[in-house]
């Protein structure tokens, strides 16, 4: 079983959603990436999400945006976001940990999807690659052993949305609006979205963009989401010189049920 | 999608996937317009009596050769932009839209587009590189003069290809209200089919006036290529006819160095922009900073059917440098009394070589702009 259905098969059972922490690897250099990551683990992360930066990231918002600069700014190259996953891998051997980028990228490496899947990274989603374009990356992912996620929103007409649940393994990465990352949702989920997704067979609904606060959280699972990403908001915090711990504790915190937050009485559900 | 949006490998639709649903919008719109006699009276009408088509086809006097200008240069606006704007335009009416988004380099898009945004009642907001918005400030100001806004884009190299990054994260969050008019035959589909189909027109009536002037087909057939559209436009109704098709790239300070814009002679194929085209990149992928001394053509990435009629040998690709392009401009000004832009004196540069070379050869150039918006700059270069 992959580490995501392991994942959310554990979560499950305890009736908790997954919390998935975004970092942008090599932001705002390599070491200090690789203890950020270290953080958001300990913070409580479920699942991790990196990107390798791109000089032209057209999905993403302001904050996206400045970590990739800062990154390329230091001169990271995409081997050594490889190296960085790699050695994640190693030090967390059930963590599952995905990729997020843009297609030139992908295709300017012979054989991203192998080197990738070798380094230890469970998924790849390639913001620029809509389901239309996705089979011959897709087919590629599947050959290298590593899962496709691909992006739904809630205008992707039924016809799309379709090809999204028979391509997708991992997760399916949720949009609630339209726009960039980063931008405010608001609090406002989709349930339609979900169900459709979830009628169609698609992997587990994980929604990103727009979550940074428990009360996000909280109403994306109350949609029937199985998980949520918070990317900007970590993102944001970390280039002010934060830590990532209390703001990922506090937002996985939400995620739990009822019971499992008596259990851990107040103490992790204080404002960072 | 009806159609698939590829030239040969070339082409595809490579966006956010919340995209989608507006770039299918668009190609069923753009799709019933061809069929539609209405949508063509009424952009027939703009072109001929608001734009002023068909524009002449001059041969010059004095330059060596046989040298055949097509002067899009004399159209209002400028440049050969006017075409496509209007039929966004229009296009853009039909879909319901209020408001236009477009990107700008050297100004002359955005220019174009605050002409149709105020002629056709639209709220515009034009994306300009912080650093073309410090060159071109001309520019800025007629686009301010025609009630656009324009918003000057702080990120990346804060030039063309960040200008159109910041209007497709608008887009992205905006399709619903808000058309992208997209400047040139790039871009995902259906652009750049649809901005050839617009620009056709150079081509067509360059055609007809050849025959009716000269009595049979150029030679070879001129343009200058950045994201390509005036050169696509030119092309497009000489493709199955045997003359040659040649694209006139920056080269900028040099091929072989950093400094120039010519993607399809020293880039390789990616991504970017929604297309799978030629693009000037590093070997991890990341795009490349591109360097003309005109704005037009300092894109590090191209049209993807230029890309297609490379590989496959139709059309072929070449370069002019700053320098010839700038001995070029003068050479027209003193010879013929036009100033053109310093895009289209890149072809011209091509053209007055070839000229050289085959004196009995009839060579069509494509003169896409006239020259207004760069006397500053060659005053400051002639200096």
């Amino acid at each position: 079983m992959s580490r995501y259905a392991t994942m959310f098969e554990r979560l499950a059972e305890r009736g908790e959603g997954a919390f998935g922490a975004f970092l942008m690897l090599g932001d705002p250099d390599i070491e200090a990436c690789a203890e950020l990551l270290d953080a958001v683990v300990a913070g409580g992360a479920d699942m991790v999400e990196v990107g390798i930066p791109f000089s032209d990231s057209v999905a993403d918002g302001p904050v996206i945006q400045a970590a990739a600069k800062r990154a390329l700014s230091a001169g990271v190259r995409v081997g050594d976001c490889l190296e960085l996953i790699a050695r994640f891998r190693g030090r967390y051997p059930d963590v599952p940990l995905g990729i997020l980028t843009y297609a030139n990228i992908v295709a300017a490496r012979g054989g991203f999807m192998r080197d990738a899947a070798e380094a230890g990274a469970d998924s790849l989603l390639i913001a620029d690659v809509p389901a239309l374009e996705a089979p011959p990356f897709t087919r590629e992912m599947q050959q290298a052993g590593i899962e496709p996620v691909l992006i739904a929103a809630a205008n992707t007409p039924d016809a799309s949305l379709a090809n999204i649940a028979r391509l997708s393994r991992g997760y399916t990465y949720c949009v609630s609006r339209a726009g960039i990352t980063g931008t405010h949702s608001e609090g406002r989920f989709d349930g339609a979205l979900i169900a459709r997704l979830k009628r169609l067979g698609a992997p587990p609904p994980v929604f990103g963009f727009g979550i940074s606060t428990p009360e996000h959280v909280r109403a994306a699972l109350d949609a029937g989401a199985a998980g949520v990403i918070c990317g900007s908001a970590i993102v944001d915090l970390v280039s002010r010189g934060g830590s990532p711990v209390n703001l990922v504790g506090l937002l996985k915190a939400a995620t739990l049920n009822d019971k499992a937050r008596e259990r851990l009485g107040g103490a992790m559900i204080e404002s960072p | 999608m009806r159609l698939n949006g590829r030239f040969g490998r070339f082409g595809g639709c490579y966006v956010p996937e919340i995209l989608v649903p507006a770039l299918e919008q668009l190609e069923a719109a753009f799709l019933d317009t061809q069929d539609d006699p209405g949508f063509a009276a009424e952009l027939n009408d703009l072109l001929a009596n608001y734009a002023g088509r068909p524009t002449p086809l001059t041969r010059c006097r004095n330059l060596a050769g046989n040298i055949y200008l097509k002067r899009e240069d004399l159209l209002h606006g400028g440049a050969h932009k006017t075409n496509q704007v209007l039929a966004q335009g229009l296009l853009a009416k039909r879909m319901g839209k209020t408001r236009l988004i477009a990107e700008t380099g050297a100004g002359q898009h955005g220019v174009a587009t605050a002409i149709v945004g105020a002629l056709l009642g639209f709220e515009t907001v034009i994306y300009m590189g912080a650093e073309d918005v410090a060159r071109q400030e001309l520019n800025v100001f007629r686009m301010r003069l025609m009630g656009a806004k324009v918003v000057q884009v702080e990120s990346g190299g804060r030039t063309l290809k960040d200008a159109i990054n910041e209007a497709l994260r608008d887009w992205s969050a905006s399709f619903e209200s808000t058309h992208y008019l997209l400047g040139t035959a790039a871009g995902p589909h259906p652009f750049p089919t649809m901005v050839r189909e617009f620009q056709r027109v150079i081509g067509r009536e360059a055609k007809a006036q050849m025959l009716a002037q000269v009595g049979r087909l150029p030679d070879a057939v001129v343009a200058c290529v950045g994201g390509g559209s005036n050169a696509i436009g030119l092309f497009a109704d000489f493709l199955a006819d045997d003359v040659r098709l040649i694209g006139v790239e920056a080269a900028g300070r040099g091929l072989d160095g950093g400094e120039h814009g010519a993607t399809l002679l020293r880039g390789r194929p990616g991504i970017l922009h929604g297309s799978e085209t030629y693009i000037l990149q590093d070997d991890d992928g990341q795009i490349a900073e591109s360097w003309s001394v005109s704005a037009g053509l300092d894109y590090p990435a191209v049209g993807p059917e230029h890309a297609h009629l490379k590989e496959s040998g139709r059309a072929d690709y070449v370069g002019a440098t700053d320098a010839e392009a700038l001995a070029a401009f003068k050479a027209l000004a003193e010879s013929e009394g036009i100033l053109c832009a310093f895009e289209s004196a890149h072809a011209l540069a091509h053209a007055l070589k070839l000229a050289e070379a085959e004196p009995e050869s009839a060579i069509l150039v494509g003169l896409s702009g006239r020259g207004d918006k760069d006397v500053a700059q060659a005053q400051a270069l002639f200096a």
